[in-house]
């Protein structure tokens, strides 16, 4: 299985890399360093958020309201600012990942104790939370000139050759790399979605899993809406509006079973820069920017035909493996 | 969709059915009614110019459009799958009607196109989940982006416009006083589904799918033939939507439409199909369109924004649906 997984990510990295290749033919300084630079920070936000939904996928649910969480947390931490300009920016911070965290919660709680599947409750939820979004600012935009220079400022700092944005995608990476592959709740959540009735019989609850997965992916998209926010220096009602969908895309793109409990950290951050890489070359090789959702939708399409393919393949070797893990275990 | 058919098929099955009178009366078609008059009546004191012909003949394009997709989608549902392209099918319909019209096509080419669009466009959806065998909710993703994609690329930031006049009859025509036209097919959509889904073999093959499609299979339903009609149906009703609500428009944009999906199966979840397939009716479906047409109408009344509705709306989904969990978790307690 971690074969045919590698080979996966090795594919989607040679894809990708030939992708930026064939760019740079049409658009010169494509593939320089700077340019490459840029291209991951821009992808930045999509990566943390496509984790976040790895996370929640991995345990058989998803998660449509991250962009509706992070449009409603972002306008938050924004009127705070532009209100209280004197508020340290950790403070801001921490009130992002919490509030974001609390909206999760609300998702999980009805997934685990109501047990209401996780796309209807997702998409009530995604309606709700940018209607209090609206709620909460009446409408108005907070603009750059309410928000202080340093709450603009510190995500676009250059570090080490890196903004700091970049910085925490990476950390972030790591951080759920560690998480998913070396801590129990990590190990939950891939059992719980491969495989629920052993799962339960293995003692995980299955419940609380998921509710923690919720938990996690409304703190990642707290933490975008600032990172957001500040990026583009601007909060109003229909920020990021979609974006639940780019980081469904990302995952599946990334070899993320929709069905739970396959994919790795790897897997979601190449299809995220996948499409990182496609929406800046597309004005740069000159396809109108209306073309980038209908290149996405085909991209996804393909992703989920791939990964059908790959899935029905594997069927024997999981369970193999399964059984010489609990052998070794 | 298919994945959570392993969590749906523990139904507890009573030791004795009630009457056939408290049967009828706990129904949930009976209750959601319930709620409707509650709401008819609330919306009536809360506004002097609720109760007026006009005013609630106007009221129903607020969920005649969505209900004739909801229709098609119920049945889905009930199967077990899910298209969340719905919306995108009526962008892309719209905007192929849109094209014929600068060319010069008459009213019947452009309703004619308008429908074949939506059904190319089912039949996509259905080649991909029923051929190819792929989870219906990304896949559906997928052609929702693919769909309104293509009308992002024909027509960017532009509108289409300039319809014949007759074209507008579909959305903006009465057939006698206040009732519309729009009433008059959503009227025949509701019994026409009816009873393909209740008096019909196709029907209960719909319903054995959803309970069961391993079952279902062994018993010689055709499931990947029923699903791949199903959203043709599902294709073709967005078709017949997209004509009703660009006529009523007069004019297309890319954006037609955004987020009837999410409406579309709100309508068909309140009106009690379970979303985990195997369950529901008609009958609840189009008291749940009343019931979602009389609030977005009853608010707006008030003055209430479009997008604080959609709170309600979203409220209404959640409350639902959780409402019957918990009272059936209290009845078990109390058992026991």
């Amino acid at each position: 299985m971690t074969k045919l997984l590698k080979s996966r990510e090795l594919l989607l990295s040679g894809i990708i890399v030939l992708m930026i290749a064939g760019f740079a033919t049409r658009a010169q300084g494509f593939a320089e360093p700077g340019n490459l630079v840029n291209i991951f920070n821009d992808t930045s936000i999509l990566i943390i958020l496509a984790l976040a939904q790895m996370t929640v996928i991995l345990t058989k649910s998803i998660d449509l309201s991250v962009a509706a969480n992070l449009a409603f947390t972002g306008m938050a931490v924004a009127m705070t600012n532009a209100a209280f300009p004197d508020l340290p920016l950790v403070l801001l911070i921490v009130m992002a990942l919490g509030i974001g965290a609390f909206l999760g919660s609300i998702n999980g709680f009805l997934v685990w104790i109501l047990q209401i599947p996780p796309i209807v409750v997702t998409l009530g939820t995604l309606t709700i939370y940018r209607g209090m979004a609206f709620v909460l600012s009446g409408g108005a935009w907070v603009n750059a000139h309410q928000m202080t220079p340093t709450f603009l400022n510190v995500p676009r700092t250059p570090f080490l050759g890196l903004p700091i944005l970049s910085w925490v995608a990476i950390a972030v990476v790591l951080g759920m790399g560690f998480l998913l592959t070396r801590t129990p709740f990590g190990r939950s959540a891939y059992a719980s979605g491969g495989n629920p009735v052993a799962a339960v019989y293995a003692g995980i609850d299955i419940g609380r899993t998921r509710f923690f997965a919720f938990v996690l992916s409304g703190a990642m998209a707290g933490l975008c809406s600032y990172l957001w926010v500040s990026r583009y220096a601007v909060a109003y009602v229909d920020i990021a509006n979609g974006f639940e969908l780019d980081s469904v895309a990302a995952c599946v793109i990334g070899g993320i079973s929709i069905a739970g409990g396959i994919g790795s950290v790897a897997g979601a951050v190449l299809g995220s820069l996948f499409l990182g890489v496609i929406k800046n070359a597309l004005p740069v090789i000159g396809i109108s920017p209306f073309a980038q959702m209908a290149i996405s939708g085909v991209v996804i399409i393909l992703a989920v035909v791939f990964n059908a393919r790959a899935e029905a393949k594997k069927g024997r070797i999981i369970l193999r493996n399964r059984a010489t893990h609990e052998a070794t275990a | 969709m298919s994945d959570v058919n392993a969590n749906a098929t523990r139904r507890v099955i009573p030791d004795r059915l009630g009457t056939p009178v408290t049967r009828i009366l706990a129904s949930w078609e009976v209750l959601l009614f319930g709620v409707a008059v509650l709401i008819f009546i609330a919306n009536s004191l809360a506004s002097p110019y609720f109760l007026d012909a006009y005013n609630l003949s106007d009221a129903t394009f607020n969920f005649t459009e969505k209900a004739m997709i909801a229709f098609a989608m119920a049945l889905l549902i009930i199967a077990g799958e899910i298209d969340l392209s719905v919306a995108a099918i009526i962008a892309l319909a719209s905007t192929a009607m849109g094209a014929a019209a600068q060319a010069g096509v008459g009213t019947a080419g452009l309703v004619a196109i308008g429908i074949g669009v939506g059904v190319l466009c089912g039949a996509f959806n259905g080649t991909l989940v029923s051929v190819l065998k792929l989870p219906s909710i990304v896949v559906t993703i997928g052609t929702m982006s693919l769909f309104r994609g293509i009308s992002y690329i024909v027509l960017g930031d532009k509108a289409y416009g300039g319809y014949p006049e007759s074209f507008a009859y579909f959305g903006q025509g009465y057939l006698f006083w206040v009732f519309s036209f729009e009433f008059g097919l959503f009227l025949l959509c509701a019994a026409v589904f009816a009873v393909l889904l209740h008096a019909t073999n196709f029907g209960r093959q719909v319903y054995v799918i959803g309970n069961n499609d391993f079952a279902a299979r062994f018993s010689g339903v055709p499931v990947e033939r029923v699903k791949f009609i199903l959203f043709l149906l599902t294709g073709l009703m967005s078709g017949i939507a997209s004509v009703c609500l660009t006529s009523r428009l007069g004019s297309t944009r890319p954006s037609i439409a955004q987020g009837w999906e999410l409406e579309v199966v709100t309508m068909v979840v309140l009106g009690g199909v379970s979303i985990l397939g195997g369950a529901g009716t008609i009958a609840g479906v189009v008291i749940a369109a009343f019931v979602m047409g009389l609030v977005t109408f009853g608010l707006g009344l008030l003055n209430v924004p479009g997008i604080v509705m959609s709170i309600f709306v979203g409220l209404l989904l959640i409350i639902t649906i959780a409402l019957p969990i918990l009272a059936r978790r209290i009845k078990q307690a109390s058992r026991s």
